[in-house]
Order: C-alpha cells, then structure tokens, then sequence
C-alpha cells in the first residue's frame, strides 16, 4: 500500500511560474517546494488560478514563464521520470462508462505500463465501498461512486506524487473521512500531494502548506 | 512499451465491443453510399464496372472518416486522454495504437464488404483481388493521417466537419493509387506501379503521422 522507502528524497518544486489564460495573466513570480510527506493545498476562489496551476504542475500545460521542478530537474526534460512517480485526477474521471470498475482499473495500469494485479485491484475498490458494483458497467454508477472509482485507481498506481483537482466532489461524508485517512497514510509513507478543496478537511497531524492562488481572500478551511 | 501498446489496443477493441452499433453505422455507410451509385447511373454492367473502383475506394474513405471524428474525442470528454498523455509511455505509442486500433475496427469490416460490392459493380474477379490489396495496403493510410487530424480538432466546436475538409485533401494519394491499381488491371496495364506507391505511402504515413498527431495531441490537451 504505502510507498517504498525513498532513497533519493524527491521533491516538487516551482520557479517564477506565471500562468496566462489568453490574454490574462492569472499568476506570476510563484515559488514553492513540495517535500515528501508534504500536503500543499492550493485555495482561491473560482476561476483564480487553481485548475490551469495543477495542469502546469502535471506538464499537461506550458507555463507562460518559469518552471517546474521534480527532484532538481525541469519536468519536459525529465518527463518519463516524472510521470512514472505522478498521477493526476482531475474534474473529469477518466473512468470509461462501458467498462465496469475492474476493467477501468486493468486498463488504467496496462496505460502505465504495468502489470495488473486482480486481487489487489479488487481489494482497494472494497476498500473503496465498491464491493457490490465490480461486474456493473460504470454507466449505471453514480456520480460519488465513479469518484470512487478514479480514487481507486489513484491508489493503485502507487505513484509518489499525488495530484488532485477537487478530488472531494461528489462523496459523501464516509468517503471524505476515508479519503483523509488514504492522504493521511500516502503523506506518513513519504508521499506528496498537491490538492485544490473547497471542502473543508480534517488534517490533524499532516504537514500543510496553505498556498492562495489570486487576490481573492477565502475564508480559512478546516 | 509493447504492454503500453498492448494495452492501449486492447482496451479500444473492448470498448468497440461494448458499443457495437457505433462499429455498425460505419460499415452501414459504406454499403449504402456504394449501393447509391448503381441507382444514381442506370444498371448498364459496362458502365459499373468503369466506376466501381473509384466509388468503392471513395465509399471506403469517408466510411473511415465517419468514425475518426470520435478517435480521440470520447477519451478527451471522460477524462482518460489526460491520464493516458500523462502515462510515463510516449506518446506517439499511443497515437499509434490507437490509429491501429481504429483500422481493426473500422477499416478490416471494409475489406471484408469490399468483395461483395465488387460482385455488384461488376468487377472481374482479378480486379477484385486487387482492390482487395490495395484497401489492405491503403487503409492503414485512412486511419494514419486521419489520427492527425482527429488530434488537430480535438475539443473544437464543429471539429467531425472541419477533420473532413482538413483530412480529405491529404487522403488524395491513397485514392488515386487505390483506384488507380484496379483501373490498371481491368485495363490490362496492371497495378502492380500503383499498389508500390500506395504501399510507400503507407510506409510514409506510418513514419510520420504518429509523431505528428502525438505533438498536436500536446497542443489540443493545453
């Protein structure tokens, strides 16, 4: 479940990063480093920043300017490197309605390049309370049990760097709780996660890093 | 990287076989555009077999374009492109097992059709067989460049109309090589020139789309 043991402590870190959405400038001179076992949360208000930031952090998106960072190195030149050690889940899924939750994940690992593993695929959708819904189509899922799905496959991949966009949409409150216990392990196992929430999250104990994205002040979370 | 492959071709042939009806109205399409023309220009046995070639070669053609539309356009509207751009594989492997993917599912039934609407334009048998190797040697071509443009259009208003008019033009080798070896045989200079440089430009193609509908897959996702 958690992480190997880091060798070499990898970090993500950001230089001068400005970001444009077409003619407007959503943010500039940005700096920060995300260590292992480091939570950054991103906050703003909507349409600040925070979505086109985690693409930039993914290498989905070029930054206007600046760069981004993964163990010293820039991500487009270290890119196989990275995303071997990132996963992204953003606003939409990237679950397949046809397929049910089992092949999602089969095929979700074969894009990573790596073998599958049934049994334990199987016992993280438990985990994930979508024990009875393993031979139904995701067609006939609901919206927090897709989620549920996409976070499944996030556990899975067993990747350092977790990157997620509102990864809270759509659960209710026991898969909240859930999820605050899964980043809670990820984070005590060495991992980093780089999260945008409105919700509000119960991080006891949990190294955070409050980052404000635009000029937009928003009440303090959790 | 063959698993990466792999797996990416697998999982498009499962998703065509959970949506069989997509898979039909291609072939449909094919059957009934090729079927018009007889009706269109008068029953003369002559005179069908004069068109046949061009008008199965052009059937054949935007009966692949029906479906190219949707290459990458479903996996970008779910989600799983992103997921699968930001595997540590590159790219162009899964442009390339896509763009194969597509010609299993779309183009194969073709060939297999094909026969049969060469028996109702009145094609000689020896013509037949070469209209059968050239839609094996120019169909991969369909699916190839094709791929290109489905990248270019992705997540554009109107993109199925503006992939026909940007694809079309660059599917004019194939047709005139493809039609132009049946031609050739029933005319008794043979296609043997025809079917060489239809089979170069598939070579070509294969070299060169993938890379290019890989960069312009980058550019579409920022």
């Amino acid at each position: 479940m958690t992480p190997e043991p880091i060798q070499t402590s990898p970090e993500l870190s950001v230089r001068d990063l400005a970001c444009a959405r077409g003619e407007r400038l959503l943010f500039k001179g940005m700096n920060f480093t995300v260590k292992a076992g480091e939570l950054l949360l991103v906050q703003g208000g909507n349409g600040q920043g925070k979505t086109s930031l985690l693409r930039l952090l993914t290498g989905l998106a070029r930054p206007e300017d600046g760069m981004v960072l993964w163990c010293g190195k820039p991500i487009n030149k270290n890119r196989e490197d990275f995303h071997a050690q990132m996963i992204y889940l953003g606003h939409a899924n990237g679950v397949k309605d046809d397929l049910n939750p089992v092949e999602n994940l089969r095929f979700a690992e074969g894009l990573q390049g790596r073998p599958f593993e049934a049994a334990r695929a199987v016992s993280i959708l438990e985990r994930l309370g979508l024990g009875r819904c393993l031979d139904l189509p995701c067609r006939v899922l609901s919206f927090g049990q897709r989620r549920r799905v996409a976070l499944s496959a996030l556990l899975l991949a067993d990747a350092r760097l977790w990157i997620l966009d509102e990864p809270l949409t759509g659960l209710d409150i026991h898969a909240v709780a859930l999820m605050e216990g899964l980043i809670r392990d990820h984070l005590t196992g060495g991992g980093m996660v780089v999260a945008t929430t409105h919700q509000a999250l119960n991080l006891e104990g949990v190294n955070v890093q409050r980052l404000l994205v635009g000029n937009v002040a928003i009440p303090e979370l959790a | 990287m063959h698993r990466f492959l792999l797996a990416v071709l697998r999982r498009d042939l499962t998703l065509a076989a959970r949506r069989r009806g997509d898979w039909l109205i291609a072939q449909f399409f094919f059957v009934m555009v090729a079927s018009l023309f007889p009706l269109g220009v008068g029953p003369e046995p002559e005179m069908l077999a004069r068109i046949g070639p061009g008008v199965l070669w052009v059937a054949a053609t935007l009966a692949s374009l029906l479906s190219l539309s949707r290459l990458f356009a479903d996996d970008h509207h779910d989600g799983s492109l992103e997921h699968m751009v930001l595997s540590p594989e590159p790219t162009v492997l899964l442009v390339l097992g896509k763009s194969l993917a597509h010609w299993l599912i779309y183009c194969i039934p073709l060939l297999l059709i094909a026969p049969v609407l060469g028996i109702q334009f009145n094609l000689p048998w020896d013509a037949i067989w070469v209209l059968e190797i050239s839609l094996l040697l120019g169909t991969p071509i369909l699916s190839l460049l094709g791929s290109v443009g489905a990248a270019l259009t992705l997540g554009l208003r109107g993109g199925g109309v503006l992939l026909t008019l940007l694809i079309l033009p660059l599917y004019v080798p194939a047709l005139i090589f493809g039609a132009g070896a049946v031609d050739g045989v029933m005319s008794g200079t043979g296609g043997q020139a025809h079917l060489s440089l239809l089979g170069a430009f598939m070579v070509l193609s294969l070299m060169i789309a993938p890379w290019i509908a890989a960069a312009a897959l980058r550019v579409s996702l920022e």
